[in-house]
């Protein structure tokens, strides 16, 4: 028999990664206990690899290989590069929070790459089986590195419940699977695509099959109703955790997103339409509404990115590229407020003290106008106040759906985020109208007050000049077409 | 005319630039630094929109001062700039009033100085850039934005009750404004993907569009005036709000719904403003006979002065929509004399709470005995506030009444009634603080007002006289403006 050997290099940075994570496990396991940084700076140095090595292989063309199980295309090269600056950011956050509880060990580490190889999977899969294998390998990283600190009793309950909903998500997700290869007879993404164009397929089967995929999308984006793990493990994981699952994977979903419904299913846009209108207008109302009534912060900003999910469906919406490249932006830029505000969260956090409710905040002002400064400018962004890119996010994913023609979802909106603006502004309020509770000052590592200030500075900068990054987006999902 | 030095640009920047610098300055050790690099940047303000008069063409009504570069591409949003005779006038009160504003708080602000005035001076040139915007999306983030600086200056250095006041201000504003949003969206979609104002003034739309874009544009804008019933915002804001809050709440960002509706409301959704002229004379009214009544029974100073600002703020969306050259020309004399008056007023008030910690009427009395110079320029400020004849409050409601009753009897009957409200409720105020026994121990030991406070109400003096004897320069600017927009209004879009 004649085998033809794959093309590698398209998956490249995948490999270099599988191999790299084996390279941290190995160094970590001989660096001992005082050591523990060289985990990290090879886990630095491996992201920076990865991102040379996509970088260096970027071009416009559409690349598949294994058989056409992989694609290699401009937004995966985009959505991975980003992965990789949102992972970098979240190790250089999290190093002081991790280093002073006892987790600076190569699990985390390991696990964190292992989670990130699993996005760069989602981004590149073009068969049903390989989105799976990404997802399922991201999923199980997560749940064990919301259960790192075993001894904890809240982390490991938020696990266990992580666990338990995201394999029924996973189960919901295959069955659907299933459904939609029962109608076709294949699982390959792209001629999927075209036996569905081509009407060959039993169109009942496809749409049981649709709901369920749906369903399975919407718990791993905590699209309401299948948010309810969101809070919960938002709140029980330790801070750095909690950011990286807030942060890196947002891009992993929308990939997700953008291969099963868009490319694959992208024929049926009338029927997953009335879906996500009905999801995105839950989110956005359940989170808006549950965020005003929480008093711990993590738990608050959990129903905060619910909300946001709600709105990035909507760019979904409009079934364009138009729409698509407005919901890209918007994940960026919620990416880039989630990271400030969790490295903020873990700032306030000293050894043997977990910052974890709002009133925290209060006066932080008078401890130190600067981290204030650079938290006003991410509340007023997550509340779409201009001119911070919260705002161009909302608008631009506004305007795709006003140019669909849903001007009363456009309308709904925006009553949503008024309603979400109260709680970010009870930050705001906490921040500079009340007076601290204690004067003890903020002293972050140099690279963690470099990156915050550039981050907190990003979030008004990119909103004043936001063209480089909406052109990206666009771009990106031009190209991809 | 063409004026090829960005003079616009430095307008809105030259404030925002010395407000990051003031903040820069740190704590309280530099407040001295603080105030000065304040008022230096001020005052520069002020001294560079003086050519936007001098070199301001009255003889024609399109955009002068123009500029126009791209922004961002993608949603073809551009940075175009550009004054008419409508908004130059509010831009120049806006750079006349912030140094009041630094000067105001002077000695009065002792913590966190810094934050204070650079607050203010970002916020001046904020509003000049909504003024001057004629890019939509430009014009909605200069609007939005407006509100950060306003919000923090309520909740930090506010009375009391100042979260609760600071968070209701935010809140309600940005609910109008992000209808006003959707609308804009809206209207990028029908002109086939362009955010220029003045495209959307030529679009055709059929009425039943225009008049949900009107409302839209209403809900923004009746916020910001504030019209009645949406005005309950303003006593609570201003009550909260330091004296120099309350003056660049009074005198200037109520003006910014004044002039969204001369911008947006009557020229992108004329047909709609003539189907609802009477709905928004009757809202009018209302404000101004029905809160001038509230006014009259009052007990804290402050909150009488904003009832009365909604009133005299009701007489601008009287003349707004009575559509005729005397009504739009009164009603923007009536805002840039308000703006002055207002603003005087609440400095006024500042005085007394400065010494008192009081804002209550009931606590004064006999203050002339005391304080003979304050008690004349109040004297001025209140027979101002009350319309009378030979100050610039006068101006405006005169010409509004007159061209009411060219409309209609009635109408002109009711606004007039505010002539007889506004010297009851000022002037009853005037006589129960001012006159009488000396009223309290605290009364007696009242000092007369510094030098500082004395130039502050002395300039504001002389303003309110000279438009109230020569209007001509304000209404010559906006003359021919104004003309233009009423042709166009009533040429119908259908």
């Amino acid at each position: 028999m004649n085998f033809i050997p794959p093309d590698f290099a398209p998956a490249s940075s995948e490999i270099f990664m599988l191999i790299m994570v084996c390279v941290v496990m190995l160094a970590d396991l001989t660096a001992g206990d005082n050591r523990r940084y060289v985990a990290y700076l090879l886990t630095q140095v491996t992201l920076l690899g990865c991102a040379i090595l996509t970088f260096v292989s970027f071009s416009t063309e559409i690349k598949h290989t294994f058989y056409g199980m992989y694609v290699d295309d401009t937004m995966a090269d985009i959505l991975k590069l980003m992965v990789y600056g949102t992972v970098s950011a979240v190790l250089v956050y999290s190093h002081a929070y991790i280093s002073d509880r006892g987790m600076l060990r190569g699990e985390f580490f390991s696990l964190i790459l292992f989670a990130t190889l699993g996005m760069m999977v989602m981004i590149s899969a073009s068969h049903f089986l390989t989105l799976y294998i990404g997802l399922e390998l991201l999923s199980l990283s997560l749940y064990a590195l919301v259960a790192l600190r075993r001894d904890s009793i809240v982390a490991t309950e938020a696990a266990m419940k992580f666990f338990v909903l995201g394999a029924l998500a996973s189960g919901f997700l295959l069955y659907g699977m299933s459904m939609v290869y029962g109608a076709t007879g294949t699982l390959h993404v792209s001629q999927l695509a075209q036996i569905i164009q081509s009407e060959a397929s039993s169109k009942e089967v496809l749409v049981v099959g649709l709901v369920f995929i749906v369903a399975g999308i919407s718990f791993k984006l905590s699209a309401a109703p299948f948010h309810m793990w969101a809070p919960d493990v938002y709140q029980g994981s330790p801070t750095a955790v909690t950011l990286f699952i807030g942060s890196a994977p947002k891009f992993a979903a929308f990939g997700f997103v953008m291969r099963l419904l868009v490319e694959g299913m992208g024929e049926m846009v009338s029927d997953w339409q009335g879906m996500l209108v009905i999801l995105a207008v839950l989110s956005m109302a359940v989170g808006n509404i549950a965020a005003i009534a929480q008093t711990n912060i993590k738990r608050m900003l959990a129903y905060s990115t619910i909300s946001h999910m709600g709105f990035l469906l909507l760019g979904f919406i409009s079934a364009d590229s138009n729409g698509y490249s407005s919901a890209l932006f918007y994940v960026i830029a919620y990416v880039l407020m989630t990271l400030g505000t969790f490295a903020m969260i873990m700032l306030l956090c000293r050894s043997g003290f977990e910052a974890e409710n709002i009133d925290d905040f209060k006066g932080l002002s008078r401890r130190n106008p600067w981290y204030a400064f650079i938290t006003l400018l991410l509340m007023l962004s997550l509340a779409g106040i201009p001119p911070m890119i919260g705002f161009y996010a909302k608008f631009a994913v506004l305007q795709a759906v006003v140019n669909a023609g849903y001007v009363w979802l456009a309308v709904a909106a925006v009553l949503f985020s008024l309603i979400g603006a109260f709680y970010y502004l009870r930050i705001i309020k906490l921040m500079y109208f009340d007076e601290p509770e204690t004067t003890e000052p903020l002293v972050p590592n140099s690279d963690v007050k470099i990156l915050l200030s550039a981050n907190g500075f990003a979030v008004l900068a990119l909103g004043i000049f936001p063209q480089s990054l909406m052109g990206l987006s666009l771009y990106a999902i031009q190209n991809s077409m | 005319m063409s004026f090829e030095f960005p003079l616009l640009s430095l307008i809105i920047w030259l404030p925002i630039v010395f407000g990051i610098a003031v903040f820069t300055t740190g704590n309280d050790s530099n407040a001295q630094l603080a105030r000065w690099l304040a008022l230096a940047g001020s005052i520069l303000g002020f001294l560079i929109a003086i050519p936007l008069y001098s070199n301001f063409d009255v003889t024609t009504g399109v955009m002068q001062f123009v500029e126009n570069h791209v922004w961002f591409e993608r949603f073809n949003v551009n940075y175009h700039l550009g004054v008419d005779g409508i908004s130059m006038p509010l831009i120049l009160l806006n750079c006349f009033i912030t140094p009041l504003v630094v000067v105001a708080g002077w000695e009065v602000i002792k913590e966190r100085v810094s934050q204070y005035m650079g607050a203010f001076l970002v916020m001046s040139g904020i509003v000049n850039g909504v003024f001057a915007s004629l890019d939509a999306i430009l014009f909605y983030v200069f609007w939005e934005a407006s509100l950060i600086p306003m919000f923090l200056i309520i909740g930090i250095w506010g009375g009391p009750n100042r979260v609760y006041a600071a968070i209701k201000f935010f809140l309600y504003t940005l609910l109008g404004s992000l209808l006003m949003l959707i609308a804009l969206i809206y209207l990028y979609q029908a002109s086939d993907g362009s955010f220029s104002i003045e495209d959307y003034h030529k679009l055709a739309i059929p009425l039943t569009p225009q008049i949900f874009i009107f409302i839209a544009f209403l809900l923004a804008f009746a916020v910001k005036v504030p019209m009645w019933p949406v005005h309950t915002w303003l006593p609570d804001a201003h009550v909260e709000a330091p004296t120099g809050g309350s003056v660049v709440l009074a005198a200037i960002l109520l003006k910014l719904g004044g002039y969204g509706f001369l911008r947006f409301s009557l020229p992108i959704a004329p047909d709609a403003s003539l189907y609802l002229a009477d709905m928004m004379i009757a809202l009018s009214l209302i404000a101004v006979v029905y809160i001038g009544l509230i006014a009259l029974m009052q007990a804290d100073m402050k909150k009488l002065i904003a009832y009365s600002s909604v009133a005299h703020m009701g007489f601008v969306t009287l003349g707004f929509f009575l559509l005729n050259t005397y009504g739009i020309e009164g009603a923007m004399v009536q805002m840039i004399s308000h703006g002055f008056i207002s603003g005087a007023m609440f400095l006024c008030v500042g005085v007394l709470y400065d010494r008192l910690h009081s804002r209550q009427i009931a606590d004064y009395g006999g203050v002339v005995n005391k304080m003979p110079a304050f008690a004349a320029f109040f004297m001025l400020f209140a027979m101002a506030n009350a319309g009378l004849p030979g100050t610039s409050g006068f101006v405006g409601e005169f010409m509004v009444i007159m061209s009411a009753v060219k409309v209609n009897f009635w109408y002109a009957f009711l606004a007039a009634t505010t002539l007889i409200f506004g010297a009851a409720y000022t002037l009853w105020m005037y006589k129960r603080v001012i006159f009488g026994a000396v009223a309290s121990p605290a009364v007696e030991g009242l000092q007369d007002i510094s030098k500082r406070e004395f130039t502050l109400l002395a300039i504001l003096a002389i303003t309110v006289l000279w438009f109230g004897v020569y209007p001509y320069p304000l209404t010559e600017i906006m003359h021919i403006t104004v003309d233009q927009l009423l042709a166009h209004v009533n040429n119908s879009k259908l």
